[in-house]
């Protein structure tokens, strides 16, 4: 089955409290999506910053070793801010592409689930409740974000196997449904040096559209193109440094609803996911059609 | 009329009261939320009215009952009804009327993909537009559709009629465009009377059906079965 939720704020009375909504919708997902659960904040970008947000399974013993680790860098200035297993490093821009190497070359223990100027991914596995509570996602404040619970199909339930996956900077994708041609589509993109965590079919989707737009394409072009080269049946949400998009495949028995006021746009597996949001009585509500790429941005 | 609230009564208690009222009873249902399997399995005439937008399953296997909902309803509205009248203000989701024997269900809205799947005499009106595979293997009743229609409407239809007033973006395999007749025409007239709709000309709807050339059956070869 699996869940989905997105809110883009138009207005602020939102954005304050997009951790607040977006937790809520979360929660009333859970029927859909009881292993694990996860979500991507866009937050106010800092100036010439970068945040990169990384995962552990034994976040005490490793954050600490992290952080001795690059405060012994003169040459790297950050702020790291611990929540739960994950840990969000805000650095110089210029930096981001050394910090990330040392990550991964010194740490093998650690994952790198995000990198963007505004992108913070938080999940894992548990009732999407404890992980909303454990990031303490209530606070948190945004121009958009989306999340998803998860009902594993077709790989083990892991952390990494939740989502959202990020496709990119300040790019993720979350998604309901399974893929049939994931493996072969998998090797492909090996071949084409782009590289995978786990065996989830959703990674692969994730990491078609990364591939697609590091080849020059828009996100509704690599949209486009995920019609004509994914098998299967999905219902994607994607999420940009602008705003979020949606897509259905052709025979769309994933189920989505839109909602749209002139303070928010909001997307739900079902109704149920958009009833605790403000107004909603008085809100445009419909499907989105088939094989059509939808798109919101600031 | 007595009001069943979901801020104060479970889905479940919800049902049973339905489930176990008197004839000719009216029920009016507040803040359903979204939520699931509403008013299902009911078989007595009895009125209810539901206000504000509903999930999955509304009203289905309904017999006899008058159901309204004044919003929109999720996937697998009235599915497998036998009787009664299904009323949606919104727009409803995919599979509406879904295998229904009987009865009518009546969408001022759009309905989505696959309405009318598997229809076994339903009366399904949609004053919007339909998904695609709507009417997909239909064998009796008829689909009313004012808008358009998407994809592969009728794909595999048995003998179900299905009346579009708006734009077919394609046929699917075996369905065809037939004559309206004057008894096309009246049957037509009765559908729409019946549910009280009376704003429409009967000169814009076009008849679609069965072509019949999928048809294997041979009574002769029954006895091997």
């Amino acid at each position: 089955m699996c869940g989905i939720v997105g809110l883009f704020a138009k207005k602020e009375n939102i954005s304050t409290n997009l951790g607040v909504h977006l937790s809520k919708m979360l929660e009333s997902m859970s029927d859909r999506g009881p292993d694990s659960a996860g979500l991507a904040i866009y937050g106010k970008p800092l100036a010439s910053k970068t945040k990169i947000t990384v995962q552990s399974g034994s976040p005490k013993h490793d954050f600490q070793k992290l952080k001795k680790f690059l405060s012994a860098k003169k040459e790297i200035s950050f702020s790291f801010k611990i929540h739960s297993t994950h840990a969000v490093i805000k650095l110089d821009v210029k930096q981001k592409g050394q910090v990330t190497k040392l990550i991964n070359d010194t740490f093998p223990n650690l994952r790198i689930l995000s990198v963007g100027k505004k992108m913070e991914i938080y999940k894992e596995i548990g009732k999407p409740a404890e992980v909303v509570k454990r990031f303490a996602i209530a606070k948190m404040k945004g121009s958009h974000g989306i999340g998803h619970t998860r009902m594993a199909t077709e790989s083990a339930v892991t952390t990494l196997g939740a989502h959202p996956f990020s496709t990119g900077e300040d790019q993720c994708l979350v998604h309901n449904g399974s893929l049939s041609n994931h493996n072969s589509l998998r090797r492909e993109l090996i071949r084409k040096e782009m590289t995978f965590e786990t065996e989830n079919d959703s990674e692969v989707a994730a990491s078609f559209i990364t591939y697609k737009m590091n080849s020059g394409k828009t996100l509704k072009e690599a949209l486009e193109s995920a019609l004509v080269e994914l098998d299967g049946f999905y219902t994607f949400v994607v999420g940009t440094e602008n705003g979020f998009g949606v897509l259905r495949d052709p025979i769309a028995c994933k189920p989505a609803v839109l909602a749209e006021t002139p303070d928010y746009v909001a997307f739900g597996s079902e109704y149920r996911a958009l009833t605790s949001l403000p107004e909603i009585e008085k809100a445009k509500v419909w499907e989105p059609e088939p094989a059509t790429v939808y798109f919101w941005g600031h | 009329m007595h009001i069943l609230d979901f801020n104060k009564l479970s889905l479940r208690d919800i049902n049973k009261t339905l489930q176990g009222s008197d004839k000719n009873s009216f029920f009016s249902i507040r803040n359903p939320k979204g939520s699931h399997a509403l008013a299902v399995g009911i078989n007595k005439k009895i009125t209810v009215e539901v206000v504000g937008s509903v999930g999955y399953y509304c009203a289905g296997m309904n017999k006899f009952s008058d159901i309204k909902v004044e919003g929109s309803a999720g996937p697998g509205l009235g599915e497998n009804m036998m009787s009664g009248n299904i009323h949606v203000t919104g727009d409803v989701s995919q599979y509406a009327g879904a295998s229904g024997h009987g009865g009518s269900i009546l969408v001022d809205g759009n309905a989505s993909s696959r309405c009318g799947i598997s229809m076994k005499g339903v009366d399904i009106i949609v004053k919007g537009n339909v998904g695609h595979m709507s009417a997909f293997m239909a064998q009796r009743g008829n689909l009313v559709i004012f808008g358009d229609a998407g994809h592969a409407l009728g794909d595999s239809i048995y003998e179900a009629n299905i009346y579009v007033a708006g734009e077919v973006a394609s046929l699917g395999a075996d369905c065809i465009e037939k004559k309206m007749t004057k008894k096309h025409l009246s049957n037509l007239e009765n559908i729409l009377s019946n549910a009280y709709v009376s704003d429409y000309n009967p000169d814009t709807f076009r008849r679609f059906g069965s072509a019949r050339s999928l048809y294997n059956f041979n009574v002769d070869n029954a006895k091997i079965y």
